[in-house]
């Protein structure tokens, strides 16, 4: 048996039942590591050091006799866009390389009181900005199912290392799709959790009205679990939620009868790729065989999601990352003359050139003459489009898309054209920019071996639905269980 | 050209090279003829949405807690003396 390959609750039971001790799990992910990574580059960073020193400390207490957590011992991999006490983060920059925040994040907080392993810090698109991982700027991810392959992004360090066993689960960050693109194109699952469920203290902002915190990982147990550790209300987020936790192991009920599916007619796009089409088609098949009630539904404002996301999206980003600077922590050039020259050339050297292509756009769309026309627009049609999926989830509980339109595309397929980037995240946006959850899950493999995703929304704070609906398709399928041949 | 690209770059803080300019000029201005189709829509009357959960101001009650170090955090700053940030002269 190899233990990098293992799920959370797999490895949890051999480490209660004794039969393997942290370290040596943890040894064992750092040998896949050693193995694959100069292949796959998901990670920026590893922490051995501190991972073994909590992987010991867990293992004393099994010796000891004692109780221990679902993901105690459980080693883990991180976005690097996680500030993680005395660890390097650098959201893929240049402009943040050698930070070292002095305090960790919440869910960071929370994963280290519930004794995970922390393996290193993943790979992702600068600041988030990007549905492929090429943007970063130290190195480009590729995907696990083929080398020549994207992962997605933003977080597609997290979903890479997740499909080629680089860790036990990872967490990632979703503001357009960047859980569940890069799930979907790893062929593992993802979970965009509503708006305000966790915590947003210590991720590096992007877009504050749309950022949230997820789990990626290789079933959708796994993610209940990550997804119980993770949510609630924290008096340092002011627009986490306040409202109650259920324990979303107790979703995990292989049963559909009688819930209502929505697939809305306008995200059959396009440019969709007909084997995907096919996939997805064929889920929802067997959704209605297991007794769901399947409706079609209208989401009308979907062709707008893009225009939308990205006034929206870039106005946030612009102001949000007017704070690299060069006064506080980050990069500060030398030789500049005077004060303007030490931020302008600081943020011409520190960003790479997605960001500063967002930075511009946002700027343009919040300046005076323009704001009305772009980001007042944007925001209004943003309310339209909150109204239709209202709407929808009065007749529906879930509604069920395909995550991408398109497999994963090759390296550098789209890098020169940025607007032809932007279309392919017109399935999940949507989600972020009316604040509900959803979920992405393998739901096949094209006639390549790469995978595609399904994507499931719910309700706001609808997560433990998503979970149900999610659970009982995987135990009816063996896509999950399918791992690519990477040595 | 819809953009005065210099206009925002200054505005940005952010320094752009000639070749930036140029293709970052092209692509925004596809991006922004693609944005231009929100305007089929007529949103007369429609508030605008900033945040999609309803969010109001959060009050907690004052008290006192500690704060980071002022040590921790000039230690990762670029440029430190007596205890502040340091920075060009801003006023000649």
């Amino acid at each position: 048996m190899d233990l990098h390959s293992l799920t959370i609750h797999q490895l949890h039971d051999l480490l209660v039942r004794k039969e393997v001790t942290s370290r040596e799990a943890t040894e064992a992910l750092y040998r896949r590591i050693n193995e694959v990574d100069a292949h796959v580059k998901a990670y920026l960073l590893l922490t051995q050091k501190e991972a073994f020193h909590q992987a010991d400390q867990v293992d004393r207490q099994i010796v000891r006799g004692e109780e221990i957590g679902d993901l105690a011992g459980i080693p883990l991999g991180l976005k690097d866009i996680l500030c993680t006490k005395g660890i390097q983060t650098t959201c893929a920059s240049k402009i943040l390389e050698g930070y070292i925040p002095f305090y960790d994040g919440t869910v960071i907080k929370k994963l280290k009181e519930r004794e995970a392993v922390f393996l290193g810090k993943l790979n992702m698109d600068e600041f988030a900005m990007g549905s492929s991982t090429e943007n970063s700027g130290f190195q480009i991810t590729h995907n696990p199912w083929n080398l020549e392959r994207i992962p997605g992004g933003s977080s597609g360090g997290s979903a890479a290392a997740v499909a080629a066993d680089e860790c036990i689960a990872a967490l990632g960050t979703d503001t357009g799709g960047s859980i569940r693109q890069p799930a979907a194109c790893c062929g593992v699952v993802g979970l965009k959790p509503t708006y305000g469920r966790v915590s947003r203290y210590g991720l590096v902002a992007f877009a504050s009205s749309l950022d949230q915190i997820g789990p990626i990982t290789k079933d959708v147990e796994d993610c209940a679990i990550l997804m119980n550790a993770i949510s609630g209300y924290d008096p340092h987020d002011s627009t986490s939620v306040n409202t109650e936790v259920p324990n979303y192991k107790e979703s995990l009920k292989k049963e559909v009868k009688g819930i209502r599916i929505g697939i809305p007619e306008e995200y059959w796009v396009e440019g969709m790729d007909p084997e995907v089409e096919k996939s997805v088609k064929e889920a929802i098949d067997l959704f209605k065989k297991l007794g769901a009630d399947i409706q079609s539904i209208s989401l009308p404002h979907t062709e707008y999601a893009v225009a939308i996301y990205y006034i929206i999206a870039t106005a946030e980003a612009s102001s949000n990352l007017a704070r690299y600077d060069g006064v506080k922590y980050g990069l500060r050039i030398k030789g500049y003359r005077d004060l303007m020259e030490m931020y302008t050339q600081t943020r011409a050297k520190g960003f790479g050139k997605e960001v500063k292509r967002r930075i511009i756009l946002g700027t343009y769309v919040l300046s005076a003459g323009y704001y009305e026309a772009y980001y007042r627009k944007a925001s209004q049609v943003r309310t339209l489009m909150r109204k239709d999926f209202e709407e929808a989830f009065q007749r529906v509980d879930v509604i069920v898309t395909p995550t991408a339109p398109t497999p994963a595309f090759r390296v550098g397929e789209k890098t020169e054209n940025p607007l032809q980037m932007y279309l392919s995240d017109i399935h999940t946006i949507p989600v972020n920019l009316t604040g509900i959850p959803a979920i992405s899950i393998p739901c096949g493999f094209n006639h390549e071996n790469l995978p595609i995703g399904l994507q499931i929304m719910g309700k706001p704070f609808g997560e433990g639905m998503l979970l149900r609906a999610a659970y009982t398709f995987e135990q009816n399928t063996d896509f999950h269980l399918k791992k690519p041949s990477l040595t | 050209m819809k953009m005065d690209i210099d206009k925002v770059a200054r505005l940005a803080r952010l320094e752009l090279s000639e070749e930036e300019k140029v293709t970052f000029g092209t692509q925004l201005e596809q991006i922004l003829t693609y944005m231009e189709q929100l305007n089929r829509l007529d949103t007369t009357g429609v508030e605008p949405t900033s945040h999609a959960i309803p969010i109001h101001n959060v009050f907690r009650e004052d008290g006192v807690k500690s704060s980071f170090l002022q040590k921790e955090v000039l230690a990762i700053a670029p440029d430190e003396e007596d205890g502040h940030f340091k920075v060009p002269k801003i006023i000649e």
